[in-house]
């Protein structure tokens, strides 16, 4: 029993890891554009799917793929900030729904290219690394290697957000978009940054993880909607809350799912996200004069 | 012609358009006829939620309440169809109105959250419980019971019976909106806090847009249930709710035309242009496209286009073809 304990609460921070890599790139964006970007688990597919050509077709080395996906997804972000975000500034709603037209096509565009069925992609790392000296207690190193690089990715944004002028920028305006304005801020250009590192996060969360998930065009619907519980639990607008929300979402749901099962996990994870909603609409985390 | 019998004389010979229409087409051509009136509905009862200015993501889930509903009191309780279909609709509104008390305390962002979160968990019990029937959903659903002679698996026949429904529900729709109440909807999306100041409680305003709303997608998922006899999860899934947003947005919403319009043009369009493509993969390329167009460039949509067709090509006359809706300034809220 110990021993399962052990091995669910091991599979659950793997989990977490890589929701949180989805939910922060999420909140980033609205924080500092307001759009909530609906195409954000397409991003996590393209990554995913950036293995798949790069590493499962070419043959060429794993990590060159998810930097390749890294890359990629994250140009995707500017080059969707600057044809679609930007004109729609004025319109709260705006965003959201051209993003939606934007999850269609990206879609559509992966089913064009690569036929709708499931991508076979042969796992890079095959060995499992045993934990806490327990022989059922075991973690596959390719998951182990996903915790590593969110918790670096994740680390490091926190330390340019924190400590570097253009975090700086970032983060006022996240606050204040008009005041960083009056300040010499330019808002185009922090718009850019966030929707890279927002959608470069989501990709490379696709890219690591695609040898491990189901990889087919329509991944990403699962995924938006477990970040959209994460954002909405941490508090829109809030890095903190995402990654504390992340975790905890990611614990309850593979609890759930591991003595219970997989439908009931995902109602629970809606229910825990309504309650959030009734009880504390900004969210654990979120301060509620942004709401 | 005197402008006063342009509206009944327009209406009368539409209806005899829509009358005739199916002996029109080929019998495929029928089946989808009768889609598009039941879509339709759904549109059109979708604009009444939004009049108050909320964009929920559960409106098709809420169809869905309607067609399994109506699908168990006649398969399960024996109940005759047409009363089922009222029972299912009921029922929606029903189950809107519960929802109501947690989705209405959130505004904005959190309601479209709210809703779409709702209307996941609606789908999931869908999927758990063996009464719903799990993912494979319900089968063999009663049909509509034939009247005489008439047998109403003939799509012709159920064409006529939707027409007739969807006829009536839009005419208690429209009367709805241009009533009172109608016309308070409009406040409280677009002042209300003044309306608040005068006395009118906004919180059991939207509650009522929300109910009537999904009463009516709730006809629109009954009348969809007992003519093609079976209803399942994936039906009502969220790329179902993209199309609503899609056939609305392109449409337009300032006028009760607008999203009737848009489901009209577009599924015309998906029907003649995209089935001879014969690409039935690439189709969200095309919705996606169009949405994003529509967002960009006629913000106002396809209703839009008509008063600027006759400022262009004709003097503008004192009574416009459209109403004139509320000031669009912007599609969604304005944060308070």
């Amino acid at each position: 029993m110990l021993e399962l304990l052990l091995q669910t609460g091991v599979n659950a921070v793997y989990a977490a890891s890589y929701m949180a890599l989805v939910a922060v790139g999420l909140v980033l964006i609205f924080g500092v554009m307001g759009v909530i970007n609906f195409a954000h688990g397409e991003l996590y597919m393209l990554g995913a799917y950036t293995v798949v050509y790069v590493y499962a077709d070419q043959h060429l080395p794993f990590p060159l793929a998810v930097a390749a996906g890294l890359i990629f997804v994250g140009l995707l972000g500017i080059a969707m900030e600057h044809a679609l975000f930007r004109p729609m500034r004025a319109n709260p709603l705006g965003g959201l729904i051209v993003s939606i037209g934007m999850l269609l096509i990206l879609q559509a565009a992966i089913v064009a290219g690569f036929g709708v069925r499931m991508e076979h992609i042969p796992p890079p790392h095959q060995s499992a690394v045993p934990l806490f000296g327990l022989a059922g207690v075991t973690i596959p190193l390719q998951r182990l290697i996903t915790i590593g690089a969110a918790v670096v990715l994740l680390g490091g944004l926190w330390l340019f957000l924190k400590r570097s002028r253009f975090g700086r920028a970032l983060r006022a305006c996240a606050q204040d978009a008009e005041a960083a304005a009056l300040q010499g801020i330019s808002l185009n250009q922090t718009a850019r940054m966030a929707m890279f590192i927002g959608a470069a996060l989501a990709g490379v969360a696709g890219a690591l993880t695609a040898p491990l998930v189901r990889t087919y065009p329509y991944m990403g619907h699962p995924v938006i909607v477990t970040a959209f519980i994460v954002i909405i639990v941490g508090g829109m607008g809030s890095l903190e809350g995402a990654i504390v929300a992340a975790i905890l979402y990611a614990f309850v749901s593979t609890f759930v799912t591991t003595f219970w099962d997989g439908v009931i996990a995902d109602i629970v994870g809606l229910l825990l996200m309504l309650l959030v909603l009734v009880v504390r609409p900004h969210g654990l985390f979120g301060k509620p004069e942004r709401a | 012609m005197p402008s006063r019998l342009a509206w009944p004389l327009g209406l009368a010979l539409a209806g005899a358009a829509l009358v005739a229409l199916p002996h029109l087409l080929s019998f495929s051509q029928q089946e989808i006829a009768v889609f598009l009136l039941i879509n339709i509905l759904l549109v059109a009862s979708y604009r009444l939620l939004t009049l108050t200015g909320e964009w929920s993501l559960g409106h098709v889930v809420i169809m869905g309440v309607g067609g399994y509903a109506s699908a168990l009191f006649a398969k399960l309780a024996g109940v005759p169809v047409p009363l089922a279909m009222v029972l299912g609709a009921g029922t929606a509104a029903a189950v809107a109105y519960v929802l109501s008390f947690p989705l209405f305390r959130m505004k904005g962002f959190y309601f479209l959250i709210g809703s779409f979160a709702a209307g996941e968990v609606i789908r999931l019990l869908w999927i758990k419980f063996r009464i719903f029937g799990g993912p494979k959903g319900l089968k063999l659903i009663p049909p509509f019971p034939d009247l005489g002679p008439i047998a109403f698996f003939d799509p012709t026949n159920y064409y006529y019976l939707c027409l007739v429904v969807v006829g009536a529900s839009l005419a208690l729709l429209y009367r709805i909106e241009h009533s009172r109440i109608g016309l308070t909807f409009h406040a409280v999306h677009w002042r209300d806090q003044l309306a608040e100041s005068v006395g009118v409680d906004t919180r059991s305003y939207r509650t009522l847009a929300f109910v009537v709303a999904s009463f009516f997608a709730g006809v629109s998922g009954a009348l969809l249930a007992h003519y093609i006899g079976t209803v399942n999860p994936n039906r009502f899934d969220v790329a179902q709710m993209v199309f609503v947003l899609i056939w609305v947005i392109v449409g337009g919403t300032a006028t009760f035309l607008g999203p009737i319009l848009g489901v009209v043009t577009l599924t015309i369009i998906n029907e003649i242009v995209l089935r001879q493509l014969g690409t039935d993969e690439l189709r969200p390329l095309f919705y996606g496209g169009i949405l994003i167009a529509a967002m960009l460039f006629l913000p106002g949509g396809l209703e839009s286009l008509g008063p600027k067709l006759v400022g262009l090509f004709g003097r503008r006359r004192a009574s416009a073809p459209l109403e004139p809706g509320p000031p669009v300034k912007s599609r969604g809220y304005e944060p308070s």
